[in-house]
C-alpha cells in the first residue's frame, strides 16, 4: 500500500478543491457574487441602549440566583425534617419517598438556578459582540522542524544506540522480558480449569430437595403440569460454596405423561413421568424458568432460548447451541426422588474443552 | 537579582500603591506556574456557538457528576461478596441471605439520608454520559468535525466513549443484585466461548468458578480506579487539544478556515459553560428526585439459579445483547473440542460494530487524500456518502438494540418474539444498505434545493398575477451573506486511475490500492455522489436573464 503514504501521480492538486479558506475569506472580489461579506454589524439589544432593561436584568438574574440561595436552605430542611423512611403519593408520580424527593428537588432547583442565572446573566448583559482569532497551523514551521530532527538525529548519535549494536540488543531484549514478571504475578488470580465444569455437586443416591419447601421430593408432591425447583441433598443456603454450587447443580423438575415422552433416553431416567433437567440455560448460563405447561416448552428470559421439554430438551427457538442436559433419577427404597449419578455432561454454557 | 528586588520592594513602599491582592496572589503563582503565558494564550479564548456544541459539554459535565457522586458512594459501599443475614430498614428483605455489597447499597438507599438520591443521580448520570457522548461522537461525525488535524482527538473520543461503556457495565454489576448478576453470568458465558482459552480467562477473572467470592472486590477496582483514571487522561489531552485546536464552525459571512468567530472564554463562555455544568446538573438532580433508576430492592439478590423476567442491560450494552439474542445457536464439536460460535460470533462482531465508526475518518481521508486543516464544519447535506454511512451505521446500531430488547417489544406491541428476531436477522445485513441509499439521495435532494435557492431565490409564497395573465410566484433573491453560506462548501473532483499505459505506450502499473480509491472517490465525488455547485457564471446568466421581472 505505498500509495497511502507516498506521492500519488493520481491524486494531485487538481482533485482538491481549488480554493480554501482565504478565496472565500477575501471581500475584495465584487465581483464574485458569492463572496464572503465578512462580519455583519453588532446589533445592539434593549439592555446595551436602555438602562432600565440592564437593570430589570440584573433583578432578574439575582432572583434567580436568591431561588437557588432559598432552595439549599430547603434541602438542608429537607434533610432534618424528613424521616427517611416516610411514603407519600404525588401525583403523577405515584408512590415514592419524601425525603429523597424533597432532598432531590431542592438540589435540583440550586443547581438549575446557578446555571440559568448565569446563563442570563451571559446572554443579556455581558457583550455578545463577535470577536475574531486567527488561527495558528497545526504544522510546524519548516525550520522548527529542521532544528527538531537535526536535534534528534545529534541526541541519537550521542547515545550512540545505533552503532554499539550490543547495547541495544540487550536492552531491547531485558526490556521485553521484564513484563513477563507482571504476567506471571497474574497467574494466581485464579485456578486452573481443570474438569471443575464437568462436575457438579450431584452424586449417585442424592436426594432432590425442594428448592422451596426444604424438603425432600416424592414423586406424589409433583403434579402433572407443574415445575417445581430442586438441589441436591446436603448443600444449604449458608454454605461457603453454596453460589458457586447451585450456579451448577440447579435443576428443575417437571411430571409428563410418559406417553408424550418422545426422546427414548428421557424416558429412561425419567420416573413415572417425572423428569430432571439442568435450570442453567446452554446459551449462556441465565436460569431457564417459564415453563409452559400446555406444550412442554420451558423459555430463558434471558435470550429466549426455548427447549422442548418432552423431546429431551432439544433447542426449538433461540441462541442455545444445544439441549439442556437431564440428570437421570429414580426412586429410592424410602420412596423419595433420588440422583442416579451426576449429569453426564457439562451443565451451562458450552465452552472450548467441552467436546 | 537582590538588588532588582529591592528596589521594586522600595517603589511599592514609597508609592503606598501596592497591587490589588488578587494581583498579587497571581504575581505570586505567576512567578511559581507561569500563569501569565497561560492565560494570555486561553483566557479571552474565542468559542463559536451552535448548539450542537454543547452536546460535549454535557458528556463532560455528567462525568464530572459521577466522580462526585461516585466518591460519595464509595464512602458507604462495601464492595465484598461475604454473605451476610440482612437486618436493615427495608423489612421486606429481613433475615435474607446476601453479599455484603448488596446489603451496603440497600444501607445507601434505606438507611443513609440522601443515600438513595446520589445513588440514582450517578446512575442517571451515567446514562447520561454515555447518550451525550454518543450523540456528540454523531455531531462530530456528520459534520466532518474529525478531519485534520482533529483526527487523534477523534480517536481519544471513541476510546472514552469504549471505556465508558465498561466502566457502567462494572459500576451497574458491583450492586449484586439479582438483575446485575444476571449480565455478569452473560458476560461469563461469552468468556466461556472463547476457543481455547475461554476457561481460563473466566477462571482468572472471577477468581475459580462462577460466581465465586471475588468478581464484586475486583469489578470495583477496575469500576473506580483503572478505567475512570484512564478516562480521565484521555478526557484532559481530549479538552487541551480542543483548545489548542480552536473549535470548529460553520461557514457564514466573515467565518473561514483561517480565524474562530464568537465570544471569549472569559466572560461569556465561563458564565455559559459554568452555568451549564449547573443546569445539567440541576436537571439530573432533579429526575433522579422523581424517577427511580435501577431499584435493586426490588429484584433481590442474586442467586445464580434465580432470574426475573424483563432481564435488560443498560441501554449502551444493548446492541451488544442484540447481537447475543439473534445470533443462531451454532455450535462445531470436532475432535474433542467445541467452537461456540453462536456466542463468540457476537463477541468479536461487538467491537467491529464500534471500530468501523472509528475508522470511518481515516477511510475518507484516504479516498479524498487531501492532507489540508479542515476547521470549517461541514453541513451533513454537502457530504452526502460520509452523511450516508453514518446514518447506516446509526441504524445499524438500532436495530441490534431492537434486538436487545426482543422481549421489550413483543410484549408491549404483542408482537411474536421469533417474528422480531427474525426480522432483527435480515435487517442487520438489510437496514443499513437501505438507509445509505436513501440518506445520500436526501442528500443530493438537499444540495439540489440549495442551488435553486441560490440561483432562483427563496420561494416567498407571493402570486404574483402579470399583465397577460400569467401566474408567477414572487422569489426573493437571498443576501451576499446567504448566497456565500450556501455556496462556501468546498467539492472534490473524483480521482481518476488515469490511461492504463502511458504516451510511449508502456503499461502503467496501477495498483490495486489506487483503482479502489478511484472507484471509492467516483462514489463520492462523481455524478451520483454530489450536485455540483452553483458558479458564477450561471448566477449572473440567471440574474441578467430574470432582471426583467
Amino acid at each position: 500500500m505505498s500509495s497511502e503514504t507516498g506521492p500519488d501521480e493520481n491524486v494531485s492538486d487538481e482533485n482538491l478543491p481549488k480554493e480554501q479558506g482565504p478565496a472565500h475569506g477575501e471581500v475584495a472580489r465584487k465581483d464574485d457574487p458569492f463572496a464572503d461579506p465578512g462580519l455583519p454589524p453588532h446589533e445592539h439589544r434593549i439592555q446595551d441602549v436602555d438602562e432600565q432593561a440592564a437593570k430589570r436584568s440584573e433583578r432578574t438574574v439575582a432572583f434567580i440566583f436568591t431561588l437557588s440561595m432559598l432552595a439549599t436552605i430547603g434541602f438542608i430542611a429537607s434533610f432534618v425534617a424528613f424521616p427517611i423512611d416516610k411514603i407519600i403519593y404525588v401525583w403523577p408520580l405515584g408512590h415514592i419517598g419524601a425525603l429523597n424527593l424533597a432532598l432531590g428537588l431542592t438540589l435540583g432547583v440550586a443547581l438549575f438556578c446557578i446555571g440559568a442565572g448565569a446563563v442570563h446573566w451571559a446572554r443579556t448583559l455581558m457583550s455578545d459582540e463577535e470577536m475574531v482569532d486567527e488561527r495558528h497551523a497545526i504544522t510546524a514551521e519548516p525550520e522548527v522542524r529542521e532544528k527538531v530532527i537535526s536535534d534528534f538525529k545529534q541526541g541519537a548519535k550521542e547515545s550512540a544506540l545505533g552503532r554499539r549494536k550490543l547495547i541495544r540488543n540487550t536492552m531491547f531484549g531485558a526490556v521485553a522480558l521484564v513484563p513477563l514478571s507482571g504476567v506471571v504475578l497474574l497467574r494466581d488470580l485464579g485456578p486452573l480449569p481443570e474438569d471443575k465444569l464437568r462436575h457438579t455437586a450431584w452424586k449417585k443416591g442424592k436426594l432432590l430437595v425442594n428448592e422451596n419447601t426444604n424438603q425432600p421430593l416424592r414423586p406424589e408432591d409433583i403434579a402433572v403440569g407443574s415445575l417445581t425447583f430442586a438441589r441436591p441433598e446436603g448443600l444449604e443456603h449458608h454454605d461457603e460454596d453454596f453460589q458457586t454450587e447451585i450456579a451448577k447443580a440447579a435443576l428443575m423438575i417437571v411430571r409428563l405423561e410418559p406417553g408424550d415422552i418422545k426422546d427414548k433416553r428421557e424416558l429412561d431416567w425419567s420416573h413415572e413421568g417425572i423428569v430432571a433437567f439442568s435450570k442453567i440455560c446452554t446459551h449462556v448460563g441465565c436460569p431457564v424458568s417459564l415453563y409452559e405447561q400446555q406444550t412442554h416448552h420451558v423459555l430463558c428470559p434471558c435470550h429466549q432460548s426455548t427447549f422442548d421439554l418432552a423431546d429431551g430438551a432439544r433447542v426449538l427457538f433461540g441462541p442455545a447451541g444445544h439441549p439442556l442436559p437431564q440428570l437421570n433419577i429414580s426412586v429410592n427404597k424410602d420412596g423419595y426422588l433420588e440422583a442416579q449419578g451426576d449429569f453426564d455432561e457439562p451443565v451451562g454454557p458450552a465452552f472450548w474443552e467441552r467436546g | 537579582m537582590s538588588t532588582a528586588t529591592e528596589a521594586r520592594g522600595s517603589a511599592a513602599a514609597e508609592g503606598k500603591k501596592k497591587a490589588p491582592a488578587g494581583e498579587r496572589v497571581a504575581d505570586w503563582a505567576d512567578g511559581r506556574l507561569g500563569i501569565y503565558s497561560l492565560a494570555k494564550a486561553n483566557m479571552r479564548k474565542i468559542f463559536p456557538d451552535h448548539w450542537s456544541f454543547m452536546l460535549g459539554e454535557v458528556a463532560l459535565y455528567s462525568f464530572i457528576i459521577i466522580i462526585l457522586t461516585g466518591v460519595y458512594l464509595t464512602l458507604f459501599f462495601h464492595p465484598s461478596m461475604n454473605e451476610v443475614e440482612y437486618h436493615g430498614a427495608y423489612t421486606p428483605m429481613h433475615g435474607i441471605q446476601m453479599s455484603e455489597a448488596y446489603a451496603s447499597t440497600l444501607d445507601i438507599s434505606f438507611d443513609v439520608r440522601g443515600g438513595l438520591l446520589v445513588r440514582q443521580i450517578h446512575h442517571w448520570a451515567a446514562l447520561i454520559f454515555l447518550a451525550a457522548m454518543f450523540v456528540h461522537m454523531m455531531r462530530v461525525f456528520f459534520t466532518g468535525a474529525f478531519r485534520k488535524p482533529r483526527e487523534v482527538n477523534w480517536v481519544f473520543g471513541f476510546l472514552l466513549f469504549v471505556l465508558g461503556m465498561f466502566t457502567g457495565f462494572t459500576g451497574y454489576s458491583l450492586p449484586d443484585d439479582l438483575l446485575s448478576g444476571t449480565g455478569v453470568r452473560f458476560m461469563e458465558g461469552a468468556i466461556l466461548s472463547v476457543p481455547i482459552v475461554g476457561t481460563y480467562l473466566s477462571m482468572f477473572l472471577f477468581g475459580g468458578e462462577f460466581p465465586g467470592d471475588d468478581f464484586v472486590a475486583r469489578f470495583y477496582s477496575i469500576h473506580i480506579l483503572l478505567l475512570p483514571g484512564i478516562m480521565l487522561g484521555l478526557l484532559v489531552a481530549h479538552l487541551i487539544l480542543v483548545f489548542y485546536h480552536k473549535h470548529t464552525q460553520f461557514a457564514g459571512a466573515g467565518r473561514k478556515n483561517t480565524n474562530v468567530v464568537g465570544m471569549p472564554l472569559l466572560p461569556v463562555y465561563m458564565a455559559k459553560a459554568g452555568g451549564f455544568f449547573f443546569l445539567v446538573f440541576g436537571v439530573i438532580a432533579a429526575i433522579s428526585a422523581m424517577f427511580t433508576i435501577n431499584p435493586i430492592w426490588a429484584l433481590g439478590p442474586y442467586r445464580p439459579d434465580q432470574v426475573s423476567t424483563n432481564a435488560q442491560p443498560d441501554w449502551y450494552m444493548g446492541f451488544s445483547e442484540g447481537l447475543i439474542r439473534v445470533m443462531p445457536g451454532w455450535e462445531i464439536n470436532l475432535w474433542g473440542h467445541t467452537l461456540v460460535l453462536g456466542v463468540f460470533i457476537p463477541l468479536v462482531i461487538f467491537p467491529l460494530v464500534l471500530v468501523a465508526i472509528a475508522l470511518y475518518p481515516f477511510i475518507e481521508s484516504w479516498v479524498t487524500k487531501d492532507k489540508r486543516e479542515h476547521h470549517i464544519a461541514d453541513r451533513p447535506r454537502n457530504a452526502p456518502t460520509r452523511t450516508a454511512f453514518g446514518a447506516a451505521w446509526i441504524a445499524w446500531y438500532f436495530v441490534l438494540l431492537v434486538g436487545g430488547g426482543n422481549d421489550l417489544w413483543a410484549t408491549h406491541f404483542n408482537l411474536s418474539i421469533n417474528a422480531i428476531t427474525w426480522f432483527v436477522r435480515v435487517a442487520f445485513f438489510v437496514a443499513p444498505v437501505v438507509v445509505f441509499v436513501i440518506t445520500r439521495r436526501v442528500c443530493m435532494g438537499l444540495q439540489r434545493k440549495d442551488r435553486e435557492k441560490v440561483l432562483h431565490g427563496r420561494e416567498t409564497g407571493t402570486i404574483k398575477r402579470l399583465p397577460h395573465g400569467e401566474f408567477v410566484e414572487v422569489h426573493e433573491p437571498l443576501s451576499q451573506e446567504q448566497l456565500h453560506t450556501l455556496t462556501a462548501h468546498e467539492q472534490y473532483r473524483p480521482v481518476e486511475v488515469g490511461a492504463a499505459t502511458d504516451e510511449n505506450g508502456v503499461r502503467r502499473k496501477v495498483s490495486r490500492g489506487q483503482k479502489l480509491r478511484s472507484r471509492l472517490s467516483k462514489g463520492y465525488f462523481g455524478e451520483s455522489g454530489q450536485i455540483p455547485k452553483p458558479t458564477q457564471e450561471e448566477y449572473r446568466e440567471i440574474e441578467s436573464s430574470h432582471g426583467h421581472h
